[in-house]
């Protein structure tokens, strides 16, 4: 265990190496001169130069990435075009949000497809399998902000029930905090409800006919004990593999719903810088989104060896 | 049997909709950018099935309208991120060495959840359609590529391709005659599949005003403009997300049907399945 655990780490090398590679190419990409379009049409040959400098493009570009790498390690994200504050110090100011909106999806996730799933397993072969199919293929067949305005049309605007926009941070009162985020959580997590019930579900159906399970049966195990304790425990190993798959969702969901909410999280950070073409922070986001969805598939892939204990990596 | 119908439910859902936006200009009168002051935000009648807009434009024309750079970016990056994927999983299936280095791109390039890369590579590129396919694109190919690769490495040392292998025949022979016809019906589901998901990723850069040009008439940057409209005129905001569902649903269905169709073990098993359970009820 300790030494996968070891191998894996390093195999994070190579994997950050590339994601480093294409957050420092973002701002290269950029037809001309990157510092003519941050600063607009009219900008001083002077001041052009300064920015230049500031971000280190009179360099050549091997130099410019290792300066580049060199300065994410020690902690330097560089600064911000807009506000000339640090890239880092403002991705942490706006982590809290971010945090917020994730976790209480997480838990509507949770909450919402466990008892579907353990019900589709329940009733299988009667008219709520093909329900069940239905209803996960609509959830990956909507907009997420699609969704929301619908959300924001019924529950906000036509019966007002829930704030339409908007974000208490949790210091204010735990009450208002989740009171404004019940809508926009449940819009991220309603995509992910049918992907994580319907993975729970053909995990169950797999073990449903497993000799273990017909042992339990035949020893006059109650149907909902069975299920419960033999079927469901062991459909949760394969679904902790989408959990990673889920965290990626939700983090780009964030990135519309923040926005569509008036939520001050790294989502809407990222758009507004890019509305500012403010460079250092895109990249600083984006490279911080990647990091935490790695560290996040890691953590599961090593879950997963110790919830399954046949599971060996050599 | 109802399977077969469900297919061809989507087929035909899909056909209807690129008919209908391929030959729009010949049975509508009304342009998509006509404006009339005076029709502004009307609700559906029958003269205007889904109401007007803002500026009094008939929404069901620029929600037909709208299906053209859905459909072209969609099925576009679908095949670009299919070739690309193809290409490199082939190579990283029966290539030890080039394996490793693939695979390490693929998994750095895995690291960034999809929209947020293409957001990304938008920002640098600048939004244009050209630009948001090959954002989506260079997002979406990695999971074709891991895809391809597990299906060559099932078949790779079956034995009608070791007995290729002796008989001399060269490794592009191989790939191209022996390996890939049978690696067709994950790769065939999958650009289904791209195709779809680039159709929602183009309209969430453009709701987010960080895609194709808001004069033209899109799903997205149709909903970007009734978002502040969304309690006056509803239908704003209802008709052109109708549209994106129903083509997304009907190509995640066909997704899902040819998955059924390919393959054999899914129906076994089913059918294992219905045996199991009839023994349990009888």
């Amino acid at each position: 265990m300790l030494q996968y655990t070891i191998r894996r780490l390093f195999s994070l090398i190579p994997v950050m190496c590339i994601v480093s590679i294409i957050v420092f190419m973002i701002i290269h990409l950029t037809p001309g001169n990157p510092a003519h379009l941050i600063l607009g049409e009219d900008a001083s040959e002077e001041s052009i130069k300064q920015l230049e400098e500031q971000l280190g493009l009179d360099q050549p570009i091997v130099m410019q990435y290792v300066n580049w790498v060199k300065d994410i390690v020690t902690g330097d994200f560089g600064q911000s075009v807009y506000s000339s504050e640090p890239v880092l110090d403002i991705i942490l100011g706006r982590l809290g949000p971010t945090f917020s909106i994730t976790i209480v999806s997480i838990i509507m996730i949770l909450v919402i497809s466990i008892p579907i799933a353990i019900a589709a397993v329940w009733k299988r072969n009667t008219l709520i399998d093909p329900l069940f199919i239905s209803i996960s293929l609509l959830g990956v067949s909507i907009p997420e902000f699609w969704f929301a305005m619908l959300l924001v049309l019924g529950f906000a605007v036509s019966i007002p029930l829930f704030p339409v926009a908007g974000y208490i941070p949790m210091a204010d009162g735990i009450f208002q905090w989740l009171y404004h985020l019940i809508l926009p959580s449940f819009v991220l997590a309603a995509v992910e409800i049918g992907l994580v019930a319907r993975m729970l579900r053909d995990g169950m159906l797999e073990s449903v006919n497993q000799d273990y399970i017909r042992t339990a049966r035949a020893k006059g195990v109650k149907e909902s004990i069975v299920l419960m304790k033999h079927v469901f425990s062991n459909a949760l190993i394969p679904t902790t593999t989408v959990i990673g798959a889920m965290v990626a969702g939700l983090l780009g969901g964030t990135v519309i719903i923040e926005t569509m909410f008036t939520i001050p999280g790294m989502g809407q950070l990222l758009v507004d810088s890019i509305y500012r073409r403010d460079y250092p922070i895109i990249q600083g986001v984006i490279l911080f989104i990647a990091v935490v969805y790695v560290i996040v598939n890691l953590l599961v892939d090593l879950l997963y060896t110790f919830l399954d204990p046949r599971i060996r990596y050599d | 049997m109802l399977k077969r119908k469900r297919n061809l439910l989507s087929i035909g859902i899909l056909l209807l909709i690129t008919i209908a936006t391929i030959t729009a200009s010949l049975w509508s009168q009304t342009s998509p950018s006509f404006i009339d002051p005076t029709l502004r935000l009307l609700s559906p009648s029958s003269e205007h099935w889904f109401g007007t807009d803002h500026f009094g434009r008939d929404i069901f024309i620029r929600t037909i309208y709208a299906a053209r750079v859905s459909l072209i970016v969609g099925a576009v990056v679908a095949v670009v991120a299919t070739f690309l994927g193809t290409f490199t999983g082939l190579i990283a299936g029966y290539y030890k060495r080039a394996d490793s280095i693939i695979m390490r791109i693929v998994d750095g390039m895995l690291a960034f959840p999809a929209l947020i890369l293409a957001l990304a590579l938008v920002a640098a590129l600048g939004g244009s359609v050209a630009n948001i396919i090959i954002a989506l694109g260079f997002a979406f190919w990695p999971i074709m590529t891991r895809i391809v690769r597990a299906a060559v490495l099932q078949v790779k040392n079956v034995q009608y391709i070791e007995a290729a292998k002796t008989t001399g025949a060269s490794d592009f022979v191989i790939l191209t005659t022996y390996i890939l016809p049978n690696i067709l019906s994950p790769i065939i589901v999958q650009g289904t599949f791209t195709f779809a998901r680039a159709i929602l990723a183009e309209a969430a850069l453009s709701f987010l005003g960080i895609g194709v040009n808001p004069t033209t008439p899109t799903w997205g940057n149709m909903l970007q403009e009734a978002q502040i409209y969304i309690s006056m005129a509803p239908w704003f905001s209802i008709f052109p997300g109708l549209g994106i569902v129903l083509t997304v649903l009907a190509l995640n269905m066909l997704g899902d049907g040819i998955r059924d169709a390919f393959d054999p073990h899914a129906k076994k098993q089913l059918k294992k399945r219905k045996k199991v359970s009839q023994q349990k009820y009888a």
